[in-house]
């Protein structure tokens, strides 16, 4: 199995403590999933009438896998992201995360999301903006140090973290941002859209980044993006949202390998599934003209 | 760079150049305004022709002139700063001193009351509708009429001395720092609240490592409004008992007695005293927010 060539990988550079799976059986290759999402629908009361963000959602995302919401705006794809992290909150169906409701797996710090933009709070140092989560969950200023100096080191910004936010690049303070939710050292890694706001050239280096550390450390994420060639190089699952009311329009297993490079994306196998997720975002838009 | 064209780039002569004009223009306005006077007393003493020069002297050294010329009031200033002592009641530094504690007082407080009270309305939705309000009528009231009224209301219950001015700085006080801290309080970007909701911070912990640093520039801005309307409260503080001892003494006796240098260098202490707090607040600020990388 190729997961396990990259969990050999992952021992030497990181060390997050893989935690114990709930479930005993691993070789019945059944167990629970870390998001599960059934008959999920959200509908916002304002001045004009219900809005249906989301209706009749039903996904699973199992442990390990890099799942990728894209669609176009207004899709409801951020709202989704935003549910399964408890910032918003569902109207209809039944959602666990990591087998509890969102509100729980909140309180446990169960995920790390990264949002838009950076976020990092002006009056910090690098060093210091990555400590504020590690602060607020009480660890001792050992702890947090080693943990600051290894996130550092993971998004090759160790040289960094006595500046402030704004003497660093946007690229780089997207991943810091990214360093600070790893700081969390959460199984589960929420992105929404994080590189939506970089230029083509530092997107394409992050993605390879990020591409890498999911690779290393077996850490489930669910990015939400409306950039085709990023879902499909950095996805396991790629899930296409259509607007209107919001809903999952085709759900697209893909079979490139575990480990990946740029270059795939010339390959005809990065084509076939860019095809399909155009495709599908084609169809799911046509409704509306 | 010659000496003078590097005077030229910096502040110190569009500085020099205003308080020069302001001196100039003072001058003028003195002669003008003590002439009337001046004429009326050559009448009397039936003197006639009396040269222009002679006049132009004579209105710049009256002892009650309707606007004193500034090298009076700077000569009134000296005499009554260096060249009394500190502990004397016709010393202007220790009536400045008076005022000034009363200042620091009401400001402290002031200040503390504001900050609370904009930390209720920012987290209770209730203290907001039924608080602000109250916080916003209380500034309009005229702050002449309602001081007497405080400094006799304390006294009788007992409460008398520096405190009851204090109060009427307190009240000047808390207005814009309350202003300033519900808004500094409320400014931190949603983006910012929802990761601290994502952290599951307590209410506490994102006060603390969030709103409060997000309005502390706010909280600075308000501080030097704050600290020169407490110094306003405590000149006020001081006419209605009985014009005993500070800054707003002077000013009220030096108008019974019609003593118009004593007040205009009272004037001139009182500003001064308001500029150097007022330097001393952009002092702190400066060195806070430098220090939290934020330098204005």
């Amino acid at each position: 199995m190729e997961r396990f060539r990259g969990n050999e990988v992952n021992t030497s550079v990181d060390n997050t403590t893989p935690t114990p799976s709930p479930s005993p059986h691993v070789g019945g290759g059944r167990s629970t999933p870390v998001i599960d999402i059934q008959n999920l629908s959200l509908t916002f009361e304002t001045n004009d009438g219900p809005v249906h963000a989301l209706s009749d959602i039903d996904l699973k995302v199992e442990k390990g896998e890099f799942v990728s919401f894209i669609g176009p705006s207004g899709c409801g794809k951020t709202t989704l992201l935003r549910v399964i992290a408890d910032l918003e909150k569902k109207t209809a169906g039944d959602i666990t995360v990591n087998g509890t409701t969102p509100e729980n797996a909140r309180l446990d710090r169960a995920y790390g999301y990264v949002f838009q933009a950076a976020a990092l709070y002006p009056w910090r140092t690098i060093e210091k903006n990555i400590a504020l989560p590690l602060e607020i969950m009480g660890l001792t200023r050992k702890e947090q140090t080693a943990r600051i100096d290894k996130v550092l080191e993971l998004v090759e910004l160790a040289d960094f973290s006595q500046k402030f936010p704004w003497q660093l690049s946007g690229g780089m303070q997207q991943r810091a941002s990214i360093a600070r939710a790893l700081a969390v050292e959460p199984d589960l890694l929420l992105m929404d859209e994080p590189f939506g706001a970089l230029d083509e050239i530092v997107r394409d280096h992050l993605n390879d980044q990020l591409h890498q550390l999911w690779a290393k450390t077996n850490k489930t994420v669910v990015f939400v993006t409306h950039s085709i060639p990023e879902a499909v190089y950095l996805s396991t699952k790629i899930v296409v949202l259509c607007p209107r009311p919001g809903r999952i329009y085709d759900v697209i297993e893909s079979d490139l390998p575990r480990q990946r490079t740029l270059d795939l994306r010339e390959s005809p196998e990065f084509l076939r599934i860019a095809q399909r997720v155009r495709e599908g975002l084609k169809a799911g838009h046509a409704y509306d003209d | 760079m010659s000496p003078l064209s590097r005077l030229a780039a910096g502040t110190t002569l569009p500085v020099v150049t205003v308080v020069i004009a302001i001196i100039a223009i003072w001058y003028v306005a003195a002669v003008a305004l003590n002439a009337p006077f001046q004429r009326d007393t050559y009448e009397r003493a039936k003197q006639t022709d009396v040269p222009f020069s002679q006049l132009l002297s004579d209105t710049l050294v009256q002892k009650r002139p309707v606007l004193p010329a500034p090298h009076q009031v700077a000569t009134e200033i000296w005499q009554t700063t260096v060249e009394k002592k500190i502990t004397s009641k016709r010393s202007l530094v220790f009536h400045a001193w008076i005022t000034l504690s009363t200042t620091l007082l009401g400001f402290l407080i002031g200040t503390s009351l504001g900050v609370l009270i904009a930390v209720g309305i920012v987290h209770s939705g209730v203290l907001d509708k039924s608080l602000m309000p109250w916080v916003i009528a209380s500034q309009t009231i005229p702050i002449l009429a309602i001081a007497p009224m405080i400094i006799v209301v304390l006294n009788a219950v007992g409460i008398s001395g520096l405190l009851p001015k204090a109060m009427i700085s307190t009240y000047l006080a808390f207005f814009p720092v309350t202003v300033g801290m519900v808004k500094g309080l409320r400014s931190p970007e949603i983006i910012h609240l929802d990761l601290m909701h994502t952290y599951s911070a307590s209410r506490l912990e994102t006060f603390f490592k969030l709103r409060l640093p997000y309005a502390l520039p706010f909280l600075f801005t308000s501080m030097k409004i704050g600290i020169a309307a407490s110094l306003v409260g405590a000149i006020i503080g001081e006419l209605p008992t009985g014009a005993v001892a500070g800054l707003g003494a002077r000013l009220l006796a030096g108008s019974y007695y019609g003593q118009t240098v004593q007040i205009w260098s009272a004037l001139i202490m009182a500003s001064v005293l308001a500029g150097c707090l007022v330097g001393m607040i952009g002092l702190i600020e400066k060195n806070v927010l430098k220090r939290m990388g934020m330098a204005a």
